[in-house]
């Protein structure tokens, strides 16, 4: 059989061939025979595609381009552009692409304002082309051909930039300390080391943008007087790992990293330093210590890394995001940046949202939003039409805020007035069905397990405290509870070594500050309104609504219903595990959990 | 040095600008607690006693490593400070095994002494308690992770002074604890012995193996002849474990109190060391007139011995042949002198008193033995001594005796100064000049290979020719020497190296000192000072010159270097493998 | 890199390479590749845009980029094209890989059930 590489449809059904289509059919038989390619295309008449309205129709194979309203007049350009060349009639195709689909038109993208994250989504991070044609290292240029390392810091103190990693400290104060410290070798470090329970902004920037943070290191490097740079990001991010060591290599093959940068006498060069899964070595002096080959533990400062850091040299250590930010506000200026947010915390922060919220996802907005927008613009709101509780910031070393602060503005400063603090941006948005003595029990859990064990506070204080809140929603809390969880939390925070360990009993202190009466039904009542400790819960049938269908008795592991059938069943408290089995199986709704 | 103003307490005060805010407080006399600091070892901020607040800075300081500066306004004792210290204490407490009554260093725990001067009556915060197993296996070291508090003095000292590095925090949280690799046993690890760990350890985490009962039942077994042997260092330090001043000499004391507890014979190691003089100033001379390997290197310390095994087996046959002076007078006491007094060797039952652990486990090694018969049956430090007498109820400070008991007892000055470091050197040059020279030797004090420095070196003029010397203490510092000398930027005649840093007299087994005591005084320095001390007292100074030595050799031995020396006083080594596959 | 000429060479030859071309069917598909997106099953979205157009000997660049922030919608691709639209698919799978190259890559038909704004997905 003779094999055709293309087949051309025409078709011959009643509407279309009223409007001409068989002389279509013997037009385009007419041409292909003239390029002689008879052999390779075949025409076919076909009956109807039910686009009567735009007919007459010419299908296209393999590309499968659906040709309307074809004249006579359309046929030659049909032939010669797509037969010969290969290339689409697109102004004959039935296609109608005036609607904008994109994400940027969607309300979850509209509030926000991209700029540590301008080109995530946007560029390949594998090709530095792209980053190029995106303005990138055009801000490196400026700086080594333009500006003088004190004009640079000058630029990054003056733009109010505070650290995205967690505390806010200005950006430009740790250059500028790290500029006037004396030392024959000074480093910059980037901390990628992100570990706070739902955070991953900095994970999505270095896989989608790695470029900016190459960048924004060499910036620095520039303005303190460093030749040598250290990336500590975790293994767990293996795909931000290939991404930036793609992109160390192409900067490095293009001269934008390496000796004599733009033919200056400034000379950079980065290297990868890997974390093996220790939360606390997101903290600057543990990170150093585990770039040095050590057991990643933090150190007591002074001396501050500023002084002596890395390998007891001058060190500045930036996280990811705030990296991001640098090279836009070299190129933007820093008056343009404080256009944006507040003014004691100018520009933008990036969440991640997540827990008991529609929108979850990663969302850039301006500083100074307020909870209630980002929960109810962007977020799209609570689920299944649940009551908002608190809202969680800050990770292990943040805390909960509740909805009577709903419209305070996001910022460094009200976040850490209200008992939490900014963090690396985790926000967990949490409803009337979590228990606050749950949700401190679970941030303070993570703390004991990624507490380093250098000093006693932390290691044996938090490990201390989460066993009374154990206790507490097993309904073996005792009255004083709340008092001990007050004393060792004042002791943690005033004795712990480092600003992890300090911060670890956040959590149970701001749930205590706005949830008191929670702990206290925990430990009082021996209940939890949540429906969450199940300790605390009871299974009970409620008689009138129990058929006896002997459903749940058959499911209950441990023989804890009994009646007879057609008769109301009983659960016997003593043996019932709550395991929920019964509530489960029962088909009447007759079974409660209170 | 620069000094800087600072307020302590209200008091004005003109510090060193290297200080810490600790060592500022403690020169007026505000006596900050501490637990996991010790001076020049271990400075790390961990434990959290130390803390004070500073005016210039948030929150509680660690005042161990807080470097004065400028105008610094300090307080040390508020309400805060007072209530911080003692909740951590209290939660320190909470996960440690506080069976304080059947403790080892009971009334010398620093946890202990703490708990009392903070006046922690009662524990607040318990809870889960961390429950490991006690690490039994090691001939010379015991640890104990229930006791620990994980102030990691032992690592600092493992691994950044003697650079052995066989334990290091494991785990996180916690659940962290101090551990050898693989969590391995001390024993099956390239550990040396060197029981400096033990010195620095606050609480009873780390111990030497108690052996005490197995010389109490030797002593009541009537069928055995039970002599025992006292090394140099520690007739200056036991008596630290009387409440007698650092540095005292209290060799009478001893000699006394060892036949009250009711051995046999009590002589003295010095003897042995005197022998070793002669082995060993034999070897050099040999090996430098006839090419042998060079540098020779000093075998009497058996922490160094086993530190060259793991970590620098190419210089294992510059390894002086020479057992160490109490395995080559455990050997000659079970032979010449088992002959002499007609006992059967085999009920000869020999002990050791040493300021050191690695004996412990030297003496158990199979080459070391004559005949079948161990040369050393059981070593106890200075500290298991101490607890034997006072478990016999002896007055340390009336009771006395005279001399070592003949026929071995007399020893020269040249064996008691090999309990400091830099002493095997000198007492070698006194003699081997001597023999070289066939002249007196002027001086014999060659102060040049004397004090706590961690590495000297000496050239001494012996006739025409110039032995070039160098001395090590610790096995960092050894480290260091070699990697010189393996470079070539170094080249020597003959080394001494003692595991210990200052020698014998700061010895595994010797006195535990507190981190406050550690601070004031250098027991090194104080410790030699008495060894040198009881040098220049006696009226033989060079071992050649010890008559039971001479009448030794005549009677026994034949010569040094000798057929006989050699089957029962030199030794040999065994490259090790540091964590064989094979386990 | 030696000055900023040459720098701004490689920007403005770059940005034409970025530009979609006629010859492309005037069409670039771009993967959203970050963990989320691989997570959700981004490479064998990749590999079936690839396969649907070799199938129909069509030449459209197919490029990847990073996480947008709307991580629980991935696999998401964005169709842009010679205008600067931007059509954005969520929740890929191969069968709709089919016919968005199908409808909207061949016929210019935006397959409006797959795309960001389709559905409640985003509130």
């Amino acid at each position: 059989m003779h094999i055709y590489s293309s087949h051309v449809l025409v078709c011959s059904g009643t509407t279309c061939s009223s409007k001409q289509s068989i002389l279509i059919i013997d037009k385009l038989k007419d041409g292909i025979k003239r390029k002689k390619l008879n052999e390779k295309i075949q025409v076919i008449t076909t009956s109807c595609f039910g686009l009567c309205t735009k007919g007459p129709i010419v299908v296209i194979y393999p590309e499968g381009a659906i040709y309307s309203n074809v004249t006579l007049n359309d046929i030659d350009e049909i032939i010669n552009e797509h037969l010969v060349n290969g290339r689409i009639v697109k102004r004959l195709l039935s296609g109608d692409n005036n609607e904008n689909n994109s994400y940027e038109t969607a309300d979850f993208f509209k509030k926000q304002e991209r700029i540590a994250l301008r080109n995530c989504g946007v560029i390949n991070p594998e090709m530095i082309e792209e980053y190029i044609a995106y303005d990138g290292y055009q801000a490196l240029g400026k700086v080594l051909t333009d500006m003088t390392p004190e004009q640079v810091i000058d630029k990054v103190l003056d733009s109010g930039l505070r650290g995205r990693g967690g505390a806010g400290f200005p950006t430009g104060r740790k250059w500028l300390f790290a500029a006037k410290a004396k030392g024959d070798k000074k480093y910059v470090c980037c901390n990628a080391d992100e570990g706070d329970p739902g955070a991953f902004m900095d994970r999505s920037i270095l896989e989608g943008d790695p470029h900016s943070i190459i960048e924004a290191m060499a910036i620095a490097a520039y303005g303190i007087g460093s030749d040598q740079g250290y990336i500590y990001v975790r293994a767990e991010y293996p795909i931000a790992v290939k991404r930036l060591n793609i992109a160390i290599k192409q900067a490095k093959d293009m001269g934008l990293l390496g000796d004599n940068i733009f033919e200056t006498d400034f000379s950079f060069n980065l290297e990868l330093r890997l974390g093996a899964g220790a939360f606390v070595c997101g903290e600057e002096t543990a990170l150093m210590t585990s770039i040095e080959g050590k057991r990643g533990e933090p150190r007591p400062r002074p001396p501050f890394p500023a002084n002596k850091g890395l390998f007891q040299k001058p060190t500045i250590l930036n996280n990811v995001e705030t990296l991001a930010n640098i090279p836009v506000i070299i190129l933007k200026g820093a008056n343009w940046f404080k256009t944006i947010g507040t003014k004691k915390s100018p520009g933008t922060k990036v969440f991640a949202i997540g827990g008991k919220i529609n929108n979850t996802g990663l969302v850039e907005i301006p500083m100074g939003t307020t909870l209630r927008e980002v929960i109810y613009d962007i977020g799209g709101g609570i689920p299944n039409g649940k009551k908002f509780k608190a809202a969680q910031t800050g990770g292990p070393s943040g805390g909960c805020i509740p909805a009577s602060h709903l419209d305070v503005p996001i910022e460094y400063d009200t976040l850490i007035e209200l008992g939490s603090m900014m963090g690396s941006g985790g926000l967990i948005i949490m409803d009337e069905d979590n228990c606050m003595v749950d949700i401190a029990k679970f941030f303070l859990e993570f703390s004991v397990d990624e507490s380093c064990g250098k000093c006693p506070p932390c290691r044996i204080g938090t490990k201390r405290m989460y066993e009374i809140l154990k206790r507490i929603t097993e309904g073996k809390g005792e009255v004083g509870d709340i008092k001990t969880l007050e004393e060792l939390s004042e002791t943690i925070q005033a004795a712990a070594l480092c600003g992890l360990g300090k911060s670890s009993p956040n959590p149970v202190l701001s749930t205590l500050r706005y949830f008191r009466h929670e702990y206290e039904e925990h430990i009082i009542n021996k209940r939890c309104s949540a429906g969450v400790c199940k300790e605390l819960l009871d299974y009970i049938i409620i008689p009138s609504d129990c058929k006896g269908c002997t459903k749940c008795i058959k499911v209950c592991p441990t023989k804890a219903i009994t009646g007879m059938i057609k008769e109301p069943h009983i659960i016997n408290q003593e043996e019932c595990i709550k395991c929920g089995a019964c509530l489960e199986a029962c088909p009447f709704g007759a079974i409660i959990r209170k | 040095m620069g000094k800087v103003n600072i307020t302590i307490d209200g008091i004005d005060m003109k510090v060193p600008e290297d200080y810490s805010v600790l060592e500022a407080a403690r020169e007026v006399g505000v006596d900050i607690p501490t637990l996991c600091y010790l001076k020049d070892i271990n400075e790390i901020g961990a434990c959290r006693m130390c803390l004070v607040e500073i005016k210039q800075a948030r929150g509680l300081q660690a005042s161990c490593v807080y470097p004065v500066s400028e105008g610094l306004d300090i307080i040390t004792n508020s309400e805060s400070i007072r209530k911080a210290r003692k909740a951590t204490l209290e939660l320190i407490l909470s996960n440690h095994d506080r069976s304080c009554l059947t403790c080892n260093r009971n009334n010398s725990c620093e946890l202990q002494a703490l708990s009392d001067r903070l006046n922690v009556r009662e524990l607040r915060y318990e809870g889960e308690k961390t429950l490991y197993p006690l690490d039994l296996k090691s001939h010379s070291i015991v640890r104990d992770n229930n006791k620990c508090i994980l102030c990691r003095r032992c690592i600092s000292m493992c691994k950044n002074i003697q650079t052995v590095s066989v334990i290091d925090t494991t785990e996180r949280g916690f659940y962290s604890n101090i551990s050898s690799p693989f969590d391995l046993s001390l024993n099956d690890v390239p550990c040396i012995s060197c029981g400096q760990c033990i010195n620095v350890c606050p609480v009873n985490a780390l111990r030497e193996k108690d052996d005490t009962e197995l010389v109490w039942d030797a002593i009541n077994d009537k069928s055995k002849h039970v002599v025992v042997q006292t090394a140099p260092a520690t007739r200056v330090a036991i008596g630290e474990e009387f409440g007698l001043p650092i540095g005292t000499r209290c060799t009478k004391n001893m000699v006394g109190a060892l036949r009250r507890i009711g051995f046999d014979k009590v002589f003295d190691t010095d003897t042995g060391a005197d022998l070793t003089i002669m082995e060993e100033g034999t070897e050099l001379l040999h090996r430098l007139n006839n090419g042998g390997k060079l540098p020779m290197i000093t075998s009497c310390s058996p922490g160094w011995v086993t530190f060259c095994e793991y970590n620098f087996p190419e210089f294992l046959d510059n390894l002086s042949t020479c057992k160490s002076p109490m395995q080559m007078f455990g050997a000659v006491l079970k032979t010449y002198y088992a002959k002499k007094t007609n006992i059967n060797p085999a009920d000869i039952i020999v002990v050791a008193v040493m300021p050191c652990i690695a004996k412990k486990a030297e003496s158990k090694r199979p080459e070391m033995s004559v005949n079948g018969l161990a040369d050393v049956d059981h070593v106890i430090t200075t500290r298991e001594l101490a607890k034997m007498i006072k478990e016999a109820g002896i007055d340390f400070h009336t009771i006395s005796s005279d001399h070592y008991d003949d026929p071995m007892g007399d020893a020269s000055g040249a064996g008691v100064i090999f309990g400091a470091t830099g002493g095997v050197m000198e007492a070698a040059i006194r003699t081997v000049y001597e023999i070289v020279t066939k002249k007196p030797l002027d001086n014999l004090d060659i102060i040049s290979v004397r004090g706590i420095k961690g590495i000297k070196e000496a050239n001494v003029q012996i006739g025409d020719f110039t032995l070039k010397a160098a001395v090590a203490s610790g096995t960092g510092n050894a480290r260091k020497l070699l990697e010189m000398v393996k470079s070539g930027e170094k080249d020597y005649h003959f080394i001494e190296i003692m595991a210990c840093p200052g020698g014998c007299v700061n010895g595994g087994g010797q006195p535990i000192q507190s981190s406050a005591v550690r601070s004031k005084y250098d027991l090194r320095e104080e410790r030699a000072k008495a060894i040198y001390a009881e040098d220049v007292k006696l009226s033989v100074r060079k071992s050649h010159e010890n008559k039971l030595v001479q009448k030794l050799y005549k009677e026994f031995l034949g010569e040094p270097g000798g057929h006989k020396s050699h089957e029962l006083l030199h030794t040999h080594y065994i490259d090790r493998e540091k964590y064989p596959i094979s386990q | 890199m030696k000055s900023i000429a040459e720098l701004d060479a490689i920007r403005k030859k770059a940005l034409n390479n970025m530009k979609v071309k006629k010859e492309n069917q005037g069409y670039k598909i771009v993967i959203g590749m970050a963990t989320c997106g691989i997570a959700a099953g981004a490479k064998p979205i990749m590999s079936a845009f690839i396969e649907q157009l070799e199938k129909r000997n069509i030449s459209v660049p197919v490029s990847k980029t990073g996480c947008v922030g709307v991580c629980r919608l991935e696999p998401m691709a964005d169709i842009i094209d010679d205008m600067g639209n931007k059509t954005t698919y969520i929740m890929l799978t191969p069968d709709k890989v089919e016919k968005i190259v199908q409808n909207h890559i061949i016929n210019g038909q935006v397959v409006s059930e797959f795309t960001i704004n389709s559905t409640q997905a985003i509130f």
